[in-house]
Protein backbone atom coordinates (compact mmCIF):
# COMPACT_ATOMS: atom_id res chain seq x y z
CA UNK A 1 0.00 0.00 0.00
CA UNK A 2 1.23 3.46 -0.83
CA UNK A 3 -0.77 6.08 1.01
CA UNK A 4 -1.13 9.76 0.26
CA UNK A 5 1.01 12.29 2.09
CA UNK A 6 -0.73 15.62 2.71
CA UNK A 7 0.71 18.72 4.32
CA UNK A 8 -1.47 21.29 6.06
CA UNK A 9 0.15 24.71 5.87
CA UNK A 10 -0.67 28.43 6.00
CA UNK A 11 2.33 30.69 6.38
CA UNK A 12 0.67 32.80 9.05
CA UNK A 13 0.30 31.38 12.52
CA UNK A 14 -2.95 31.12 14.43
CA UNK A 15 -5.26 30.48 11.48
CA UNK A 16 -6.13 26.94 12.56
CA UNK A 17 -3.64 24.57 10.94
CA UNK A 18 -3.43 22.23 13.91
CA UNK A 19 -7.19 22.11 14.45
CA UNK A 20 -7.63 21.47 10.74
CA UNK A 21 -5.05 18.67 10.76
CA UNK A 22 -6.66 17.03 13.79
CA UNK A 23 -10.14 17.18 12.28
CA UNK A 24 -9.17 15.97 8.84
CA UNK A 25 -7.26 13.10 10.44
CA UNK A 26 -10.09 12.16 12.78
CA UNK A 27 -12.65 12.54 9.99
CA UNK A 28 -10.75 10.23 7.65
CA UNK A 29 -10.31 7.73 10.47
CA UNK A 30 -14.09 7.80 11.11
CA UNK A 31 -14.55 6.85 7.47
CA UNK A 32 -12.40 3.81 8.17
CA UNK A 33 -9.15 5.08 6.68
CA UNK A 34 -5.86 4.31 8.37
CA UNK A 35 -4.33 7.67 9.20
CA UNK A 36 -1.06 8.88 10.70
CA UNK A 37 -0.69 12.52 11.76
CA UNK A 38 2.76 14.04 12.07
CA UNK A 39 3.29 17.13 14.18
CA UNK A 40 6.16 18.90 12.40
CA UNK A 41 6.09 21.92 14.69
CA UNK A 42 9.26 21.05 16.59
CA UNK A 43 9.59 23.00 19.82
CA UNK A 44 5.95 24.12 19.80
CA UNK A 45 4.13 20.83 19.94
CA UNK A 46 0.34 21.24 19.93
CA UNK A 47 -1.35 18.53 17.92
CA UNK A 48 -1.15 16.20 20.94
CA UNK A 49 -3.26 18.49 23.12
CA UNK A 50 -5.79 19.21 20.38
CA UNK A 51 -6.31 15.44 20.12
CA UNK A 52 -6.23 14.93 23.89
CA UNK A 53 -3.20 12.63 23.70
CA UNK A 54 -0.70 14.74 25.62
CA UNK A 55 -0.30 12.25 28.46
CA UNK A 56 0.71 9.34 26.29
CA UNK A 57 3.85 10.63 24.63
CA UNK A 58 7.03 8.63 25.11
CA UNK A 59 9.08 9.16 21.95
CA UNK A 60 8.81 11.87 19.33
CA UNK A 61 9.62 12.74 15.73
CA UNK A 62 13.20 13.72 16.50
CA UNK A 63 13.78 10.44 18.36
CA UNK A 64 12.65 8.54 15.27
CA UNK A 65 14.85 10.55 12.94
CA UNK A 66 17.85 10.24 15.24
CA UNK A 67 17.33 6.50 15.56
CA UNK A 68 16.59 6.46 19.30
CA UNK A 69 13.52 4.37 18.63
CA UNK A 70 11.59 2.75 15.81
CA UNK A 71 8.65 4.57 14.19
CA UNK A 72 6.15 2.12 15.67
CA UNK A 73 7.34 2.87 19.19
CA UNK A 74 6.77 6.59 18.77
CA UNK A 75 3.28 6.35 17.28
CA UNK A 76 0.44 7.08 19.69
CA UNK A 77 -2.90 5.48 19.02
CA UNK A 78 -5.93 7.75 19.31
CA UNK A 79 -8.21 6.89 22.22
CA UNK A 80 -11.49 7.29 20.31
CA UNK A 81 -10.79 5.84 16.88
CA UNK A 82 -8.96 2.64 16.05
CA UNK A 83 -7.12 3.73 12.96
CA UNK A 84 -5.78 7.16 13.90
CA UNK A 85 -2.18 7.57 15.06
CA UNK A 86 -0.03 10.53 16.03
CA UNK A 87 3.69 11.04 15.68
CA UNK A 88 4.31 13.93 18.09
CA UNK A 89 6.86 16.70 17.67
CA UNK A 90 9.76 17.08 20.07
CA UNK A 91 9.13 19.84 22.57
CA UNK A 92 12.66 20.51 23.77
CA UNK A 93 14.77 20.00 20.67
CA UNK A 94 15.91 22.25 17.83
CA UNK A 95 14.19 22.41 14.45
CA UNK A 96 17.60 21.82 12.86
CA UNK A 97 17.68 18.32 14.36
CA UNK A 98 15.52 17.19 11.42
CA UNK A 99 16.45 17.63 7.75
CA UNK A 100 14.04 17.68 4.78
CA UNK A 101 15.54 14.44 3.37
CA UNK A 102 14.90 12.68 6.69
CA UNK A 103 11.30 13.87 6.71
CA UNK A 104 10.84 12.59 3.18
CA UNK A 105 12.23 9.19 4.13
CA UNK A 106 9.96 9.08 7.18
CA UNK A 107 6.84 9.97 5.17
CA UNK A 108 7.72 7.30 2.61
CA UNK A 109 8.15 4.73 5.37
CA UNK A 110 4.80 5.65 6.95
CA UNK A 111 2.87 5.61 3.69
CA UNK A 112 3.62 1.90 3.42
CA UNK A 113 1.44 1.30 6.49
CA UNK A 114 -1.08 4.14 6.30
CA UNK A 115 -3.60 5.27 3.70
CA UNK A 116 -3.07 8.88 4.74
CA UNK A 117 -0.07 10.60 6.28
CA UNK A 118 -0.97 14.18 7.25
CA UNK A 119 1.75 16.61 8.26
CA UNK A 120 0.91 19.60 10.46
CA UNK A 121 3.26 22.34 9.28
CA UNK A 122 4.60 25.04 11.61
CA UNK A 123 3.97 28.72 10.86
CA UNK A 124 6.61 30.53 8.86
CA UNK A 125 8.59 29.71 5.74
CA UNK A 126 11.85 28.58 7.33
CA UNK A 127 13.31 25.17 8.11
CA UNK A 128 10.18 23.85 9.78
CA UNK A 129 8.14 24.62 6.66
CA UNK A 130 10.72 23.01 4.39
CA UNK A 131 10.76 19.92 6.58
CA UNK A 132 6.99 19.66 6.64
CA UNK A 133 6.52 19.87 2.88
CA UNK A 134 9.51 17.68 1.98
CA UNK A 135 7.64 14.37 1.88
CA UNK A 136 4.22 15.63 0.74
CA UNK A 137 2.43 14.88 -2.54
CA UNK A 138 -0.43 17.29 -1.88
CA UNK A 139 -0.83 20.51 0.06
CA UNK A 140 -3.80 22.00 1.88
CA UNK A 141 -3.59 25.70 2.66
CA UNK A 142 -5.56 27.12 5.58
CA UNK A 143 -6.44 30.80 5.68
CA UNK A 144 -8.88 33.11 7.44
CA UNK A 145 -10.75 36.01 5.79
CA UNK A 146 -8.13 38.57 6.81
CA UNK A 147 -5.70 40.53 4.69
CA UNK A 148 -2.59 39.25 6.49
CA UNK A 149 -3.62 35.59 6.39
CA UNK A 150 -4.56 35.66 2.69
CA UNK A 151 -1.36 37.51 1.85
CA UNK A 152 0.70 34.81 3.58
CA UNK A 153 -1.33 32.10 1.86
CA UNK A 154 -0.39 33.65 -1.48
CA UNK A 155 3.28 33.55 -0.54
CA UNK A 156 2.95 29.92 0.49
CA UNK A 157 1.34 29.02 -2.85
CA UNK A 158 4.41 30.47 -4.58
CA UNK A 159 6.82 28.60 -2.31
CA UNK A 160 4.95 25.33 -2.77
CA UNK A 161 5.12 25.75 -6.52
CA UNK A 162 8.85 26.36 -6.28
CA UNK A 163 9.07 23.01 -4.45
CA UNK A 164 7.00 21.35 -7.18
CA UNK A 165 3.89 20.96 -5.06
CA UNK A 166 1.31 22.10 -7.55
CA UNK A 167 -2.42 22.71 -7.19
CA UNK A 168 -2.75 23.15 -3.44
CA UNK A 169 -6.32 23.34 -2.19
CA UNK A 170 -7.70 25.99 0.12
CA UNK A 171 -9.65 25.83 3.36
CA UNK A 172 -11.15 29.12 4.48
CA UNK A 173 -11.43 29.00 8.23
CA UNK A 174 -13.44 31.07 10.71
CA UNK A 175 -15.72 32.70 8.21
CA UNK A 176 -18.72 34.60 9.54
CA UNK A 177 -21.40 34.54 6.83
CA UNK A 178 -23.37 37.30 8.51
CA UNK A 179 -20.40 39.67 8.48
CA UNK A 180 -19.70 38.80 4.85
CA UNK A 181 -23.28 39.62 3.94
CA UNK A 182 -23.06 42.95 5.71
CA UNK A 183 -19.91 43.77 3.80
CA UNK A 184 -17.72 43.60 6.88
CA UNK A 185 -15.65 40.53 5.98
CA UNK A 186 -14.08 39.19 2.81
CA UNK A 187 -16.15 36.40 1.34
CA UNK A 188 -15.32 33.09 -0.28
CA UNK A 189 -15.51 34.51 -3.81
CA UNK A 190 -13.20 37.39 -2.88
CA UNK A 191 -10.50 35.09 -1.52
CA UNK A 192 -10.76 32.54 -4.32
CA UNK A 193 -10.59 35.28 -6.92
CA UNK A 194 -7.45 36.71 -5.34
CA UNK A 195 -5.59 33.45 -4.72
CA UNK A 196 -6.87 31.67 -7.82
CA UNK A 197 -6.75 28.19 -6.30
CA UNK A 198 -9.24 25.39 -5.79
CA UNK A 199 -11.49 25.51 -2.75
CA UNK A 200 -11.48 22.43 -0.54
CA UNK A 201 -13.84 23.73 2.11
CA UNK A 202 -15.11 26.50 4.31
CA UNK A 203 -15.32 26.25 8.09
CA UNK A 204 -17.59 28.69 9.94
CA UNK A 205 -16.41 30.52 13.01
CA UNK A 206 -18.08 28.32 15.57
CA UNK A 207 -17.98 28.22 19.35
CA UNK A 208 -18.23 24.44 19.33
CA UNK A 209 -14.62 24.33 18.11
CA UNK A 210 -13.44 26.09 21.26
CA UNK A 211 -15.49 23.76 23.45
CA UNK A 212 -14.22 20.62 21.74
CA UNK A 213 -10.63 21.85 21.76
CA UNK A 214 -10.95 22.51 25.49
CA UNK A 215 -11.87 18.85 25.90
CA UNK A 216 -9.29 17.53 23.47
CA UNK A 217 -11.89 16.10 21.11
CA UNK A 218 -11.91 16.86 17.38
CA UNK A 219 -15.13 18.72 16.52
CA UNK A 220 -15.63 16.50 13.46
CA UNK A 221 -16.95 13.87 15.89
CA UNK A 222 -19.73 16.22 17.01
CA UNK A 223 -22.57 15.56 14.59
CA UNK A 224 -24.51 18.66 15.66
CA UNK A 225 -21.69 21.14 15.10
CA UNK A 226 -21.69 23.25 11.92
CA UNK A 227 -17.89 23.31 11.97
CA UNK A 228 -17.89 19.55 12.47
CA UNK A 229 -20.10 19.16 9.39
CA UNK A 230 -17.79 21.42 7.42
CA UNK A 231 -14.79 19.21 8.32
CA UNK A 232 -16.79 16.16 7.42
CA UNK A 233 -17.45 17.62 3.98
CA UNK A 234 -13.76 18.48 3.57
CA UNK A 235 -12.77 14.93 4.44
CA UNK A 236 -15.15 13.48 1.88
CA UNK A 237 -13.84 15.89 -0.77
CA UNK A 238 -10.30 14.68 0.03
CA UNK A 239 -11.62 11.18 -0.57
CA UNK A 240 -12.63 12.31 -4.03
CA UNK A 241 -16.37 12.63 -3.46
CA UNK A 242 -18.31 15.47 -5.01
CA UNK A 243 -19.78 17.09 -1.90
CA UNK A 244 -21.86 20.23 -2.40
CA UNK A 245 -20.88 23.25 -0.34
CA UNK A 246 -22.98 24.04 2.71
CA UNK A 247 -25.33 27.02 2.50
CA UNK A 248 -22.96 29.14 4.58
CA UNK A 249 -20.38 28.57 1.92
CA UNK A 250 -22.55 30.36 -0.62
CA UNK A 251 -23.00 34.05 -0.82
CA UNK A 252 -26.08 35.53 0.76
CA UNK A 253 -29.32 35.95 -1.10
CA UNK A 254 -29.18 39.69 -0.61
CA UNK A 255 -25.75 40.01 -2.15
CA UNK A 256 -26.95 38.16 -5.21
CA UNK A 257 -30.15 40.19 -5.37
CA UNK A 258 -28.19 43.40 -5.05
CA UNK A 259 -25.81 42.29 -7.75
CA UNK A 260 -28.71 41.50 -10.04
CA UNK A 261 -30.32 44.88 -9.37
CA UNK A 262 -27.27 47.09 -9.46
CA UNK A 263 -25.19 45.10 -11.87
CA UNK A 264 -21.95 45.08 -9.94
CA UNK A 265 -20.31 43.01 -7.30
CA UNK B 1 -34.72 46.10 8.92
CA UNK B 2 -31.95 48.62 9.39
CA UNK B 3 -29.42 46.06 8.32
CA UNK B 4 -31.55 45.27 5.34
CA UNK B 5 -31.62 48.91 4.26
CA UNK B 6 -27.93 49.27 4.96
CA UNK B 7 -27.17 46.38 2.70
CA UNK B 8 -29.06 48.03 -0.10
CA UNK B 9 -27.92 51.59 0.29
CA UNK B 10 -24.40 51.18 1.54
CA UNK B 11 -22.26 51.45 -1.50
CA UNK B 12 -20.20 48.33 -2.02
CA UNK B 13 -16.95 50.17 -2.46
CA UNK B 14 -17.25 51.70 1.01
CA UNK B 15 -17.55 48.40 2.86
CA UNK B 16 -14.59 47.12 4.83
CA UNK B 17 -14.95 43.92 2.81
CA UNK B 18 -14.15 45.81 -0.39
CA UNK B 19 -11.42 47.83 1.29
CA UNK B 20 -9.76 44.63 2.50
CA UNK B 21 -9.99 43.11 -0.96
CA UNK B 22 -8.49 46.12 -2.68
CA UNK B 23 -5.65 46.45 -0.18
CA UNK B 24 -4.91 42.78 -0.55
CA UNK B 25 -4.89 42.94 -4.34
CA UNK B 26 -2.47 45.81 -4.28
CA UNK B 27 -0.12 44.31 -1.71
CA UNK B 28 -0.05 41.06 -3.69
CA UNK B 29 0.92 42.89 -6.86
CA UNK B 30 4.06 43.96 -5.07
CA UNK B 31 4.60 40.61 -3.37
CA UNK B 32 4.20 38.66 -6.58
CA UNK B 33 6.55 40.70 -8.71
CA UNK B 34 8.92 40.79 -5.80
CA UNK B 35 9.80 44.45 -6.10
CA UNK B 36 11.23 46.15 -3.06
CA UNK B 37 10.52 49.83 -2.31
CA UNK B 38 14.23 50.59 -2.77
CA UNK B 39 14.12 49.12 -6.27
CA UNK B 40 11.15 51.32 -7.16
CA UNK B 41 13.02 54.30 -5.75
CA UNK B 42 16.04 53.54 -7.91
CA UNK B 43 13.81 53.19 -10.98
CA UNK B 44 12.26 56.55 -10.15
CA UNK B 45 15.66 58.21 -10.06
CA UNK B 46 16.72 56.70 -13.36
CA UNK B 47 13.44 57.70 -14.99
CA UNK B 48 13.91 61.22 -13.70
CA UNK B 49 17.38 61.39 -15.19
CA UNK B 50 16.31 60.19 -18.64
CA UNK B 51 13.15 62.27 -18.89
CA UNK B 52 14.96 65.39 -17.69
CA UNK B 53 16.98 65.30 -20.89
CA UNK B 54 13.84 65.98 -22.86
CA UNK B 55 11.58 67.96 -20.59
CA UNK B 56 11.49 69.82 -17.37
CA UNK B 57 9.46 67.90 -14.82
CA UNK B 58 8.21 68.46 -11.33
CA UNK B 59 10.27 66.15 -9.19
CA UNK B 60 8.01 66.34 -6.14
CA UNK B 61 4.98 65.27 -8.14
CA UNK B 62 6.67 62.23 -9.64
CA UNK B 63 4.89 58.99 -8.81
CA UNK B 64 5.97 55.55 -9.92
CA UNK B 65 3.97 52.55 -8.84
CA UNK B 66 3.10 49.03 -9.78
CA UNK B 67 -0.60 48.65 -10.26
CA UNK B 68 -3.09 45.97 -11.00
CA UNK B 69 -4.70 46.32 -14.38
CA UNK B 70 -7.34 43.76 -15.30
CA UNK B 71 -5.40 40.55 -14.74
CA UNK B 72 -1.93 41.91 -15.25
CA UNK B 73 0.50 44.18 -13.52
CA UNK B 74 1.28 47.60 -14.95
CA UNK B 75 3.97 50.11 -14.18
CA UNK B 76 2.12 53.39 -13.76
CA UNK B 77 4.09 56.61 -13.75
CA UNK B 78 2.58 59.99 -13.13
CA UNK B 79 5.05 62.65 -14.23
CA UNK B 80 3.93 66.29 -14.16
CA UNK B 81 5.65 68.24 -16.95
CA UNK B 82 6.62 71.85 -16.35
CA UNK B 83 7.83 72.60 -19.87
CA UNK B 84 9.24 70.85 -22.90
CA UNK B 85 12.76 71.54 -24.00
CA UNK B 86 13.06 73.31 -27.33
CA UNK B 87 15.23 70.86 -29.19
CA UNK B 88 16.55 67.38 -28.84
CA UNK B 89 20.13 68.54 -29.32
CA UNK B 90 19.82 71.01 -26.50
CA UNK B 91 18.41 68.27 -24.38
CA UNK B 92 21.15 65.87 -25.22
CA UNK B 93 23.89 68.41 -24.65
CA UNK B 94 22.73 69.39 -21.20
Amino acid sequence: MAGRVLVVTSGKGGVGKTTTTANIGAGLALLGRKVCLIDADIGLRNLDVVLGLENRIVYDLTDVVEGNCRVRQALIKDKRTDNLYLLPAAQTKEKEAVAPEQMKALCDELREDFEYVIVDCPAGIERGFKNAIAGADEAIIVTTPEVAAVRDADRIIGLLEASELYEPRLIINRIRPQMVRKGDMMGIEDIIEILAIKLLGVVPDDETIIVSTNKGEPVVMDKRSRAGQAYNNIVRRIEGLDVPFMSLEEEGLLTRLKRALLGHS
Amino acid sequence: MLDFLRQFWNRDSDSSRQIAKKRLQLVLVHDRVNVSPSLLEALKEDLLEVISKYMEIEEEGLEVNLDRFENSVALVANIPVRRLKRSLEQGRLS
